[in-house]
């Protein structure tokens, strides 16, 4: 042991300087960038009126109240179902597009992707492309490097903070929140949560970046585990681009495969990994390499697609020389159409719930200690919390009524009549009080079914429960 | 691979250990990595010596990440020792620089809901106690704030539904009959003096003389006087000893029960024509009370609790199902 050198284990993280590239993929990542962090940035301050008694901001995460606003729509913790619901469609819509297009999410759309992607961009706005922050990075720290890294950091730290700042829009009034914030006015859950992820962004997109797709995120290993032959992913031909090798004089060799070694698809991909290599892990399939690629092969007039999205099953097919299946019958096929029907009928089913709530609620407790009470006349009396919840922008009225094939009288504690009013999106608490006359039916019954009504005063809404009623049982 | 094993090694799958038989687990052989791929394999790691069939543990060193952690949790540890009780000494544990106390935190928390509610407190005792249940506000906090001392003070007589005790003579404090009156005037008196104590001149007072045991009546009155009180309630009777009774009830019982056995709240007297007993209306149950009285007690609460805290006791219980 000792004689032997002690092998190096550590292999400290290599910095990547993805070069600048262009192309079919880098547009429309582009543009989804923008799409994504204009939803982002904006939804907070889109304005959805309401009425008097409720926010007008279209998106709201009320935790205080307990309320979610999504445009028209508004959760109470009660309906908590319906988020359960989209965290099943999230999950199967996961399975679809990993299966048909592997790790897509990964490339295009996930946060840590798209904001690496903008700190990149602004490093090469400052620094200049892959090249001048390779020498950048190589010289010795001096005034000049000491200048451009700083004016890097603070861009990258505004960045941040507005990351950070926009999100706790999302949980209370975005205006209201402004200017606390400007006039230092702001609760400090909103100061600690700006940090927290003013920092995170600031750290995960300017410095940990792939690092957090390799090491972090556990999304790579479940999705490897949803991939099947028939998922396209980006892959080398490399029956087309081997043996590999340099222009000769601006030529290729009768011999030579149609890979340069030009190392382009290398220098732009921001995970530094080369594609050539295969399919592996640290490949988010974010499609650079391909309009790299494509590029040079446009310029050494040899045909697109040496790197392309393609399926494992394409392979051997396209080796033995014959066309390629077309995507389409790659993405639709029986797995994917299975997620996709399983997706939409979830997606439905939530739809069709949301259109049939109602905005009323009524549920009934009933107390059970004790069971009964034996009033002075001998009649027997049993108590309920009931709760009506008017999820409604307005103060309404409602009208308590019983249902029972006994005689049985019903009584609200602490109202004379049995209308109660309930305000605006708020839940009522209302004692009442069913008695059943001495010696009746349900005075003697063991147990007697009865249903408590509500019924709105001026639409006739009406909402039953239904419970039970304990007599003497003698 | 378990499968191969077990049909080269039929002995292993029946349990029996036979050191001899053991059939060695064949060596993997996997390929040889391309070499464009094995460049990038920094060296095989040395291995700690340990093999179990064939398998070598690698002597990798902790992960950098891992090792930092380990070290920032120490220098957390010592930190926290210096600032935080920490160190069990004889008497009590080191204190720490920034003097927490977990017990002056509950007393803090405890003083902070005080303070908040303090104004509270001052409404309920600046409202007239029959109006105390007029504002919804003052109201729902008098209620949970009742609930709160009812649990703490009143529930081990009177039960956690506030239901009472029959066999202890506690009475149910949900139905509509009230020895001493069901207003939140009354029962604010009733909890703020109590029952017979001797601690309270203005408890509520009232004795019932033990018929029985102190020769008021003899055997038979007595049992004249159980069959009335069970006619007043409607129970099966001895028609001719209720009659009987009749006489010995206007004499003896009337004067504090009533006429037509109604009851008297001013006396505390309870009413024996109604389905309601504070301590059972069977026979034998009537006849004893007859024979040796009944002294139910009950602590003036003026003593032990605030006159805010007897407020909102007095309308919890109030808006229980039974106030007047």
């Amino acid at each position: 042991m000792s004689t032997t050198p002690e092998p190096q284990l550590y292999a400290a993280r290599e910095p990547i300087f993805p070069r600048r590239v262009q192309g079919r993929f880098r547009n429309l990542k582009w543009v989804l960038m923008a799409v994504m962090l204009g939803i982002y940035y904006i939804t907070p301050w889109i304005r959805w009126d309401r009425g008097p008694n409720l926010p007008d901001q279209a998106v709201l995460v009320d935790l205080a109240n307990r309320r979610f606003f999504f445009f028209f729509v508004e959760i109470w913790p009660h309906e908590f179902y319906f988020v359960a619901g989209l965290l099943i469609m999230a999950g199967l819509g996961l399975f679809l597009f990993t299966s048909a297009l592997g790790r897509v999410w990964c490339g295009y759309a996930c946060p840590q992707t798209v904001w690496t992607d903008l700190f990149i961009t602004v490093e090469r706005w400052i620094e200049g492309d892959r090249n001048a922050r390779v020498r950048l990075w190589r010289a010795p720290w001096g005034v000049h490097k000491a200048r451009v890294y700083l004016t890097k950091w603070t861009v990258w730290l505004l960045i941040a903070l507005a990351t950070g700042g926009a999100w706790v829009f999302y949980f209370a009034d975005a205006p209201t929140l402004l200017r606390d914030l400007l006039t230092f006015q702001a609760p400090p859950v909103a100061w600690i949560t700006i940090a927290i992820l003013t920092a995170t962004t600031f750290f995960f997109g300017g410095f940990f970046r792939e690092q957090i797709c390799i090491y972090a995120c556990p999304w790579p290993r479940i999705q490897a585990a949803m991939m099947d032959e028939d998922t396209l992913t980006i892959a080398y031909r490399d029956w087309r681009g081997e043996p590999r090798g340099k222009l000769r004089q601006g030529k290729l060799d009768p011999g030579q495969g149609d890979c340069i070694d030009c190392m382009a698809c290398v220098n732009v991909c921001p995970m530094g990994i080369d594609i050539r290599d295969g399919q592996q892990l640290a490949c988010i399939t974010c499609g650079l390499c391909i309009d790299a690629c494509d590029e040079v092969m446009d310029r050494i007039d040899k045909p697109r697609g040496l790197i392309g999205y393609l399926a494992l099953s394409d392979e051997t097919h396209e080796k033995a020389g014959k066309p390629a299946i077309s995507a389409w019958r790659h993405v639709f096929r029986p797995r994917t159409v299975l997620y996709t029907v399983l997706w939409g009928g979830v997606g439905i089913g939530l739809i069709v719930l949301l259109l049939m709530r109602t905005d009323l609620d009524m549920s009934v407790a009933q107390v059970r200690n004790p069971l009964n009470v034996i009033m002075a006349d001998g009649s027997v009396r049993n108590a309920y919390e009931v709760r009506i919840r008017n999820m409604h922008g307005e103060a309404r009225e409602f009208t308590l009524a019983l249902d029972a094939a006994v005689p049985m009288d019903i009584v609200l504690e602490g109202v004379p009549d049995l209308t109660v009013t309930v305000p605006a999106d708020t839940m009522l608490n209302q004692r009442v009080y069913l008695i059943a006359p001495p010696d009746s039916p349900a005075a003697s019954a063991q147990r007697t079914d009865v249903i408590l009504r509500a019924t709105e005063g001026i639409s006739g809404q009406a909402i039953a429960t239904q419970t039970l009623f304990n007599g003497r049982g003698n | 691979m378990a499968g191969d094993d077990k049909k080269q090694d039929p002995t292993a799958s029946e349990g029996v250990p036979d050191q001899a038989n053991r059939v060695a687990p064949p060596e993997r052989q996997y390929p040889e990595p391309k070499a464009e791929l094995k460049r990038k394999v920094a060296a095989e790691p040395p291995t700690t010596g340990h093999v179990w069939d064939g398998i070598r543990e690698y002597d990798n060193p902790m992960p950098r990440w891992w090792l930092w952690t380990f070290y920032i949790c120490i220098a957390w540890a010592v930190i926290y020792w210096i600032l935080y009780p920490a160190w069990p000494m004889v008497s009590q544990a080191t204190p720490g620089l920034l003097g927490s106390s977990t017990r002056g935190d509950v007393a803090r928390e405890i003083a902070d809901f005080e303070t908040r509610n303090e104004p509270w407190f001052e409404r309920l005792n600046a409202t007239p106690v029959a109006a105390l249940r007029e504002e919804d506000d003052l109201e729902r906090f008098a209620v949970q704030a009742g609930a709160a001392v009812f649990a703490a003070q009143c529930s081990q007589c009177h039960g956690a539904g506030a239901q009472g005790v029959q066999a202890g003579g506690f009475p149910s404090l949900l139905d509509d009959q009230w020895l001493w009156g069901g207003t939140l005037e009354e029962i604010h008196h009733t909890i703020r003096h109590g029952v017979r104590n001797e601690d309270d001149p203005e408890a509520r007072w009232s004795e019932m003389p033990a018929f029985g045991a102190d020769g008021i009546l003899d055997g038979d009155e007595i049992e004249q006087v159980v069959e009335y009180v069970l006619a007043m309630s409607g129970q099966s009777h001895d028609e001719d000893l209720a009659a009987m009774g009749a006489e010995v009830f206007e004499w003896n019982c009337a004067a504090c029960h009533m006429d037509d056995g109604s009851g008297n709240t001013d006396l505390g007297a309870p009413a024996l024509n109604n389905q309601i007993w504070q301590y059972g209306g069977d026979r034998d149950t009537i006849r004893h009370t007859i024979y040796y009285s009944r002294y139910g007690v009950m602590p003036a609460f003026a003593q032990r609790l605030r006159e805010a805290e007897i407020r909102a006791v007095a309308v919890f219980v109030h808006q229980l199902g039974g106030g007047q």
